[in-house]
């Protein structure tokens, strides 16, 4: 059997492009319009949240069989709760500044409706290695429209990626400006709009 | 007083928690394709922000913030990092025992919000506005205006967008880009017309 056949790969792959929580499963789109000013922050956003993703889909999962139905929303909250406040002491420790520019949005994976669906929808009724791939494959969905959305924002917006100038001050010298609405709020909206609407168009094809 | 009442014009308009800081994203768009719905989620969110805010203001200065501690005789703790799970568990607890009592003495009011209290629990526009406000240093009635006027903002901003949505259904808009892409769309114009309100210094 070819490993594309197989049913992990499935799980793992989908979530990246065809299911993909943001533009396909409209999940945490909150967090994917606040970080995304500059390249770093997005990256950093994206590890966090893949890691709180895939850690609490694989402890929900395992305990699948003991939680009872109706607190199951409370269990779940705890344990993703308990996974931020680890993933955001380890940010303030490594990552001071960094931790400082992302300010609530860590502390909001919580209520980042990507971790709560997939631990309703998936780890609830799926052994623990299948949800830990389900979890990783919809973190790396959401951290590709993440580091889209950041490139084309610093890049368009400031003309850097990570803090380095990237678009040559000759441009600048023939005229070129930065465009500051893509810094502001209503960049971040155009510019998600735009990429889902190529991705719809594309993979349609 | 005129520092209140730059909180309240800053959380309606240039602040938005919506259309600025894009708290409460998933609700906003899930539920404004009926006008009698977001008006209602809108209610709600308005209410609970209103008493969450500043609930978990006392919580976070009497017992979680560097010394806070200390009335009970423990200056030294700091509880700091232990704020997201105490102030989600603040809210998931206010938001139950508020469909109780509303089910109980407001049989009306619940018929109109019941269906929504649940879902607020986990919308970030709440926990995202109790943690603005530690970052923010707001005192108590700072809290209580913060709130309120977010959840203002919150629900003007969703009735707008499905008053915008009604009109849409007439206009032809290109394939790939229905739902999703048009509404993020419209959000950032929308977004981009509140932010005219920053020039005003007050």
């Amino acid at each position: 059997m070819k490993i594309t056949r197989t049913k992990a790969f499935k799980i793992f792959f989908t979530p990246i492009w065809e299911s993909n929580p943001i533009s396909g499963q409209i999940l945490g789109i909150c967090s994917a319009l606040a970080v995304t000013v500059q390249l770093k922050t997005a990256i950093v956003m994206s590890l966090a949240l893949t890691f709180v993703l895939a850690c609490s889909n694989l402890l929900i999962s395992l305990m699948r069989k003991h939680i009872p139905r109706n607190i199951r929303i409370i269990v779940e909250l705890t344990v993703i709760a308990t996974l931020v406040i680890f993933a955001d002491q380890v940010l303030k420790a490594f990552l001071y500044d960094v931790s400082k520019q992302l300010s609530i949005f860590v502390g909001l994976i919580i209520t980042n409706c990507i971790i709560l669906g997939r631990a309703e929808t998936y780890a609830l009724g799926n052994p623990p290695f299948h949800s830990l791939l389900d979890g990783i494959g919809n973190g790396l969905g959401y951290s590709q429209i993440l580091i889209t959305v950041g490139v084309l924002r610093e890049l368009f917006g400031a003309g850097k990626l990570f803090g380095f100038q990237v678009i040559p001050d000759g441009f600048y010298a023939l005229g070129y400006e930065n465009n500051g609405l893509m810094v502001l709020a209503p960049g971040a909206f155009i510019a998600i709009g735009l990429i889902v609407w190529l991705q719809k168009t594309v993979s349609k094809e | 007083m005129e520092n209140l009442i730059g909180i309240f014009l800053n959380s309606v308009f240039v602040g938005n928690i919506l259309l600025a800081y894009f708290l409460g994203m998933c609700s906003f768009l899930a539920i404004s394709r009926k006008m009698e719905t977001a008006i209602g989620l809108g209610l709600a969110v308005t209410f609970v922000l209103s008493i969450t805010t500043p609930v978990n203001w006392l919580v976070y200065y009497y017992l979680l913030a560097p010394g806070a501690l200390s009335w009970a005789g423990f200056p030294g703790i700091d509880l700091n990092f232990l704020k997201f799970i105490v102030f989600i568990a603040v809210i998931a607890a206010i938001v139950q025992a508020l469909e109780m009592i509303i089910d109980r003495y407001l049989p009306p009011l619940y018929m109109a919000l019941g269906v929504f209290l649940p879902l607020i629990a986990v919308n970030c526009a709440i926990l995202g506005a109790s943690l603005f406000m530690v970052e923010r240093n707001y005192n108590f009635i700072e809290s209580v205006v913060y709130g309120a006027s977010s959840g203002l903002g919150w629900m003007l901003a969703i009735i707008t967008m499905a008053g915008i949505r009604k009109k849409l259904r007439y206009a032809n808009v290109p394939k790939g880009l229905e739902n999703f892409g048009i509404s993020m769309i419209i959000t950032g114009l929308m977004a981009m017309a509140f932010m005219l309100f920053s020039g005003i210094t007050l």
